[in-house]
């Protein structure tokens, strides 16, 4: 009568019963949101930047901001896992963990883009920036830091899920492993918007990072998820 | 190496000195026995005794820290997942989809994409599947229910049930007492933990009893001093003190 599942069959089934829970809680977009949308308010209160000086201090704030935020919804997502103890009855199926893991970070990356795409307009108008460099290759650094920053993110919000202080652990364990993908994603934004350097080592950073993540996460999910 | 014996490979489930410590606590203190293919076996004891962590250990949630358990003839738990469901003391339930939308989710994660066998389930268990509401609004009998056909939604020859009647209405439980006789009937083996023995005496084949983390008795059916153990020691209480200003009541 049962068969075994494929990853990509689980891996979209889960993802669509991700989308579908976040839909309806908006558990995680709107903590994201609200987080995100206060930074860059505070910020911009904070700071009275000319137009070059945006150009210098946007890509950091913008990443910190993201990153921060992203902190808030990873937590949500494996949190829902947790109630009712739901994990446990995908543990006890014959369905790949990996699956899991990809449906997670690809909703991340979703909800991550969502709000990217909901805060890269308000940071234009409160810092009044204007890019020297390709525009085109922001979509790309957006694409990989982006990608880097849910893959890690998910992972370790699924190792410091059944710890006591899951809010404190996850960001002292991801924020040190984040920190070459932050630097790359911030100083190719930073060269794109200036236009004073090339992005291109950035870029090729951020893409290297998430090779070895994606890879690094998918082999070690499977004990991960079956910690007790 | 491991030696396995044919009465464990023709066991449904088999464990044999089974030690389960939770730091400095053993939770399970040598733990042996045998189940049978195609019975209802009840699991009692007080709280704390050990029972749901056996069922835990048994369905592969938790590792035994010594021992060996065979599920299903094979010492990989993780080979016979397919092979038997798992209802545990929480309902494994996502609480913001409906009790259709769970099924599906959990079936297809068995490979079966057939909404029939999931309505079906549903069905069996005594719910509507056309019921929209998210299993977050039910009652908690309903949310049971819903748990042991998300259990059974594969056709386990092997159920793994935990506390499967707690805050269930009599006649729920006593339909859930009739699915699972059935399910025994067509050969399926039932493992329940539950402290409501009476409700599967009609049912039951043996009962295990487990204290401290140890398997302390083993008999056929529900033996009627099992069935009330609290009752009887209420009345001693009772007769133990009697309330000021009264009479201590003779037998």
């Amino acid at each position: 009568m049962t068969s075994a599942p494929s990853l990509w069959a689980i891996t979209r089934r889960s993802l669509v019963k991700d989308l579908r829970l976040e839909w309806r809680s908006k558990d995680a977009i709107n903590s994201m949101l609200f987080f995100a949308l206060l930074v860059v308010v505070i910020f911009s209160f904070g700071f009275d930047p000319t137009a070059e000086e945006s150009r210098k201090i946007a890509g950091g704030l913008l990443w910190v901001a993201i990153l921060f935020a992203t902190v808030v919804a990873l937590n949500q997502t494996w949190m829902r896992e947790l109630r009712n103890q739901v994990l446990d009855a995908y543990r006890l199926s014959p369905a790949p963990p990996q699956a899991l893991f990809l449906a997670k970070t690809l909703g991340n990356f979703m909800f991550v883009s969502i709000l990217e795409v909901l805060m890269v307009p308000l940071f234009v108008v409160f810092y009044n920036l204007r890019s020297v460099g390709p525009v085109w290759q922001l979509l790309v650094v957006a694409l990989l830091a982006t990608w880097a920053l849910v893959v890690n993110g998910t992972f370790f919000a699924a190792l410091s899920i059944r710890t006591r202080s899951r809010e404190i652990m996850l960001p002292l364990i991801l924020f040190p492993i984040s920190i070459p993908a932050l630097l790359a994603m911030v100083d190719a934004t930073t060269s794109i918007l200036t236009g004073d350097n090339p992005a291109t080592f950035w870029i090729r950073l951020l893409a290297v990072y998430d090779l070895v993540f994606t890879t690094v996460g998918l082999i070690l999910f499977e004990p991960v998820l079956n910690a007790e | 190496m491991i030696v396995t014996d044919t009465a464990q490979q023709q066991s449904a489930v088999s464990v044999r000195d089974v030690v389960r410590h939770f730091g400095r606590f053993a939770a399970l203190r040598g733990i042996s026995a045998e189940f049978a293919p195609g019975g209802i076996y009840v699991l009692l004891g007080e709280n704390g005794a050990g029972k749901s962590t056996l069922l835990r250990v048994i369905a592969g949630l938790l590792a035994p820290s010594r021992g060996t358990v065979m599920v299903l003839g094979s010492e990989n738990i993780r080979a016979v997942v397919t092979r038997f469901g798992y209802m545990g003391h929480a309902p494994l339930l996502y609480d913001e989809m409906s009790a259709l939308e769970n099924l599906q989710y959990f079936a297809a994660l068995y490979g079966i994409n057939d909404r029939s066998c999931c309505e079906e389930a549903i069905r069996t268990v005594g719910l509507d599947p056309a019921l929209e509401r998210r299993v977050g609004q039910y009652s908690q009998g309903m949310r049971q229910r819903i748990s042991l056909a998300r259990a059974i939604v594969h056709a386990p020859e092997l159920l793994l049930l935990d506390e499967p009647f707690s805050n269930v209405d009599v006649r729920s439980a006593k339909q859930m007492t009739s699915l699972l006789a059935k399910m025994r009937d067509e050969g399926t083996t039932i493992l329940v933990v539950t402290h409501q023995a009476a409700l599967l005496e009609p049912v039951a084949d043996e009962c295990i009893v487990l204290d401290a983390g140890r398997l302390v008795a083993r008999e056929k059916g529900i033996p009627a001093r099992l069935l009330t153990p609290y009752l009887a020691e209420e009345r001693t209480a009772l007769r133990a003190k009697p309330l000021r200003g009264e009479m201590e009541v003779q037998p």
